[in-house]
């Protein structure tokens, strides 16, 4: 997901009798869903993990700026363009939406900043491919920001009460995302045979990567466990892809584009679409800096911190300089 | 003591200005006019000016509110989780404070 495998810290789920009695009042809280507020008790190991996966998160929507970034200038017309650099925008905001939420839990911006750019923390691998064409900006709002909502959905009932609102605000943003994906793709399905083409090549080339936001399998992860238990995961990753993959295929079929998986079908025994697993030892690779793009985002990422270090600078003297005139004169 | 319920306030009071970090502001918003404003989130800026402008681009893309207010995190005092008790425990035995303590008969009509 757009925060993937995030190991929880701690040794695991511990039972009752293990806790001591303020992580029982705690767990207490949490399984009669009342919300943990920044300054109530808390776990360090929960408050460790959410650092890490809320960090996590707010990274992808900021790298996520980046492959979409690369057409507002070359988008087909005048209206398609106003939408793109409004849903980039909109990313920037998610980002900041959720960094408050981390710096909540005693982390502050630049650290979290700085922990991206020297690669401490990670970012969703589904940014590091490259958005080739037109067709794949369409591509990702449609597969991308589909997957991203079946996850930010159930996490609008997170236990951590500033993670929850964040999501619930991202929520409401995030449907205008898929939705214009969906439309720009589809104006190309139906389009001339070139653009049928490039559509369904986008969609050959990020439907797997796309499964893989979700990331491996964690049915008997221990970390998993711990994070469900602690309600900042909702549902197993399994589940969600799952969820994903019933939820597209009939939208593919409606634009007449193929998913690019021989053995997709639908199991009337299970009630649900039996689909291949991507190649995990791809994710894998690309998590470790060896995708298509992962160097030119962090070099851009790089970029941008130190080219707007001046504004920075800048704008805080000149705010200290005039609290100062104003001390003086009073 | 605030009304204001400190969603986002961070736990550690750290100081970000000591490396230069820009101070994090709380947004108020007023949805429509006659509402009151509501805290809908916070943001980093150097002075209040840049954060009613940061806050207009962050907090009101779409037509969600006729007003901000911004104030430096670090003026606002919240209540203390642990006094939750103490603060909130003695209303719980007023009940005749609700109108429906009242036993008002039929006869009377609407009251």
């Amino acid at each position: 997901m757009y925060a993937q495998m995030v190991k929880s810290a701690g040794t695991g789920v511990k039972s009752r009798e293990e806790m001591s009695e303020q992580e029982r009042a705690f767990q207490d809280k949490v399984d009669n869903d009342i919300k943990i507020e920044p300054k109530d008790w808390m776990p360090e190991d929960y408050r460790a993990t959410l650092i890490r996966q809320i960090g996590q998160h707010a990274h992808s929507e900021i790298v996520g700026q980046l492959p979409e970034g690369n057409w507002i200038t070359r988008a087909p017309t005048l209206e398609r363009k106003a939408i793109l650099l409004a849903k980039v925008q909109d990313e920037a905001g998610h980002g900041l939406y959720l960094y408050c939420a981390a710096e909540t839990l005693g982390v502050s911006r630049d650290e979290l900043t700085e922990m991206l750019l020297d690669g401490r923390m990670k970012y969703s691998s589904i940014f590091n491919y490259p958005t080739l064409n037109w067709a794949d900006i369409g591509a990702v709002g449609w597969l991308v920001d589909g997957a991203a909502i079946m996850n930010q959905v159930p996490l609008q009932r997170t236990s951590y009460g500033p993670y929850s609102r964040a999501m619930i605000r991202i929520c409401k943003e995030e449907s205008f995302h898929q939705r214009q994906g969906y439309d720009a793709i589809r104006k190309m399905a139906e389009g001339t045979p070139e653009q049928k083409k490039m559509a369904q090549d986008a969609l050959n080339r990020f439907w797997y990567p796309s499964l893989m936001m979700f990331g491996p399998s964690d049915k008997d992860s221990v970390h998993s466990a711990q994070s469900m238990a602690w309600k900042i995961k909702i549902n197993t990753n399994d589940e969600l892809r799952q969820k994903f993959v019933d939820q597209t295929v009939p939208q593919a079929e409606y634009l007449g584009l193929t998913i690019p998986d021989p053995d997709l079908k639908w199991n009337e025994e299970r009630g649900h679409y039996d689909f291949s697993q991507p190649d995990w030892s791809e994710f894998f690779d690309v998590l470790k800096g060896n995708g298509p793009c992962n160097k030119d985002r962090l070099a851009d990422r790089n970029k941008a911190w130190d080219d707007g270090k001046w504004v920075r600078d800048g704008l805080l003297a000149h705010a200290r300089k005039k609290a100062a005139a104003k001390v003086a004169a009073e | 003591m605030s009304s204001v319920t400190p969603g986002t306030l961070p736990q550690v009071e750290n100081e970000p200005r000591a490396k230069n970090e820009w101070p994090l502001w709380e947004i108020f918003i007023r949805g429509q006019h006659g509402m009151s404003h509501r805290h809908v989130g916070s943001l980093h800026a150097p002075d209040a000016e840049m954060a009613i402008k940061n806050a207009r681009d962050v907090y009101t893309r779409r037509n969600e509110g006729v007003s901000i207010w911004v104030v430096e995190a670090r003026h606002i005092a919240a209540s203390s989780p642990s006094d939750k008790g103490p603060l909130y425990e003695p209303s719980e035995s007023k009940v005749y404070r609700h109108p429906t303590f009242f036993d008002i008969p039929d006869e009377v009509g609407a009251m």
